[in-house]
């Protein structure tokens, strides 16, 4: 038990000191800063979608709609609002996450392969709204024409706008903050009963938990995360694109979790840094990256379906 | 505007038979296998790209007859080696197996036989349009509806009627049982596997003479199918059927009065089924779910 215990703190601890010594390292290995921002928020993301998928053991394939939303939520609003980068986050978080609460509500009583492909085609009505609403959203050429606003903080300002090293470091501290939140919510009681759904769902029930209701709160909290990296994610590239909306995208959250392991608090983190890697080095190297990324995908499921990290977990199950 | 409106249904109705086809053989395959097929559009596409190869050979009626069947052999050949593995396991990964199968299928089209669309010549006979009143009807407009209603009919006599056609029904209500009656239910699922690829190559084909080929062009059908099968009510072909013609004829129709919202408004004949009968129209209380 002590042993975990130590464990567990030192693999927080070694993240730590990677992601924010990311500015120093990176470059040595002809890597860029943005590359960081793009691999910490899609883990953001993915580690949101891993509160539903490997902690409630519910599946969704249609997140990409909650981060797109929130993506447009945050450049709408600095577009057509006002430029303050914290209230665009809020904005593109509530409306990822209410979108998510309200879709919730429809769903949480379907199960299994009914369940995802449900959210599947939730995920696609948003998709079909930023491509055909042209004049406000951008349609499919994507929102532009908005830009990330300097923190101002009354005594001092961060220019996050024009230092990319400013801004990675503000998106690690989102992340992180994120990441206690969402450490601390599946500690809680709530948390653990979480992951009594996952388990036994009929036993959950038997002992009087509120199912439905708790896959619902699962659900939004979920989305809400997910929307909040989406929110970043408009951020980091200065534009909000209707693919970060499509099925496709679900599709690589769902993968950067199960390539990271799914049963670990921290494997879509790693999830996302082979994701991004693998993405980066292909589409580089041949124009027939789809097939390439395909492939892989179709590898980790047939020979490692526990992901990097749950190799080196014992006991877990697939 | 009466003319209008006969081309919209009559739009509807061919674009409804479309989404038929291709949701009656991912229906099938939900329904026996628990596994939703996302690489179903790229098994269309492969279905109308072998047509394309085979015409200048055997003419376009012979590929019509053969394509699917070789599509149906391919889906067989993936279901041994690939989707049969993730069954037992939990359903994110068979989702992900056949995500990044439909990403190195729509790739491989695109090697093989380029990005750029391509034409299948389909006979001078059938290009025509039936009357001078109806010029947008072509005979191949008729020909197509033709094809699915005797494809529909066919797949559920064969499911009626036929001995294996009646433990993949079996296998739909309780696979357990079926298994303990003695029938081998892997092979049960191969072979409902390739029956519903073949249903996606005959889509592929029929599609292929009406717009044209290009590696994605499954993409647009796949989720109109999900639809169909979530408006019909999985578990129920009957569903499924029903949901396609009512989802293809409802957006031609909005065609008419809003183009811009044709296709919003399956996803609002979705919401407004899943609100008011969750199991969708003909679906069973607690199917695979």
């Amino acid at each position: 038990m002590n042993g975990t215990f130590v464990n567990k703190y030192a693999t927080t601890a070694i993240i730590w000191i990677l992601l924010i010594t990311v500015p120093l390292w990176l470059p040595l290995f002809g890597g860029y800063t943005a590359l960081a921002g793009r691999v910490v928020v899609f883990a953001l993301a993915a580690m949101s979608f891993n509160m539903l998928l490997g902690f409630t053991g519910v599946m969704s394939f249609g997140h990409a709609a909650y981060f797109g939303l929130g993506a447009y939520g945050c450049g709408l609003f600095l577009k057509y609002v006002t430029p303050s980068t914290p209230l665009a986050m809020l904005a593109g978080t509530l409306l990822g996450g209410i979108a998510g609460t309200l879709f919730g509500l429809l769903l949480v009583r379907r199960r299994g392969v009914y369940f995802a492909m449900v959210t599947i085609a939730f995920g696609q009505v948003c998709y079909f709204i930023a491509y055909k609403w042209d004049d406000f959203t951008g349609g499919f050429d994507g929102l532009r024409g908005f830009i990330r606003a300097p923190l101002h903080f009354g005594l001092f300002d961060v220019d996050i706008a024009n230092n990319s090293t400013a801004f990675y470091f503000f998106v690690i501290l989102v992340f992180g903050l994120a990441a206690a939140a969402q450490a601390f919510i599946l500690r809680s009681p709530f948390g653990r009963t979480m992951l009594a759904i996952r388990e036994n769902e009929r036993r959950a029930r038997f002992l009087g938990i509120p199912i439905e209701k708790h896959i619902w709160l699962s659900f939004s909290i979920s989305c809400f995360f997910t929307a909040l990296a989406g929110s970043l994610y408009a951020l980091l590239n200065n534009f909000a694109d209707p693919l970060g909306l499509n099925y496709i995208m679900s599709g690589n959250i769902v993968m950067i979790t199960v390539m990271g392991g799914m049963r670990s608090f921290w494997g879509p983190l790693v999830g996302a840094v082979l994701f991004v890697m693998l993405q980066d080095y292909v589409s580089s190297m041949t124009t027939n990256w789809m097939f390439f990324v395909g492939l892989t995908f179709v590898a980790v499921v047939l020979f490692f379906p526990r992901g990097l990290m749950g190799m080196f977990q014992k006991g877990a199950r697939t | 505007m009466l003319q209008v409106v006969m081309f919209n249904v009559t739009n509807g109705l061919i674009v409804g038979a479309f989404y038929v086809l291709m949701a009656l053989g991912l229906s099938m395959i939900i329904n026996l296998s628990n596994v939703v097929n996302f690489a179903h559009g790229n098994f269309l596409a492969l279905g109308g790209y072998i047509a394309y190869t085979l015409t200048p050979y055997i003419g376009f009626w012979g590929a019509l007859l053969i394509a699917p069947f070789l599509t149906a052999i391919f889906g067989w050949v993936i279901e041994q080696i690939l989707i049969r593995h993730v069954y037992a396991r939990n359903h994110i990964y068979s989702l992900l197996l056949t995500f990044g199968l439909g990403f190195v299928l729509q790739d491989t089209c695109r090697f093989l036989w380029g990005p750029s669309p391509l034409p299948l010549g389909i006979p001078d006979l059938l290009s025509t349009p039936i009357t001078e009143d109806l010029f947008f009807i072509t005979w191949y407009r008729v020909f197509m509806v033709v094809v699915v209603i005797v494809a529909v009919t066919g797949l559920f006599s064969f499911l009626r009627y036929t001995r294996v056609g009646m433990r993949i029904r079996a296998g739909t209500l309780d696979l357990d049982t079926v298994s303990a009656l003695g029938v081998n239910v892997a092979a049960l699922r191969s072979y409902n596997f390739a029956v519903g690829s073949y249903l996606a190559g005959l889509a592929g084909v029929l599609a292929a003479g009406q717009i044209g080929l290009n590696p994605n062009m499954g993409d647009d059908l796949i989720m109109p199918s999900f639809i169909a099968i979530i408006v019909g009510g999985v578990g129920s072909l009957t569903g499924t059927l029903l949901g396609g013609l009512l989802i293809g004829v409802a957006a031609a129709l909005t065609t008419v009065v809003m183009p811009s919202a044709s296709e919003a408004v399956i996803y609002v004949i979705m919401a407004v089924v899943l609100l008011i009968r969750p199991r969708g129209l003909l679906g069973e209380e607690g199917m695979l779910s």
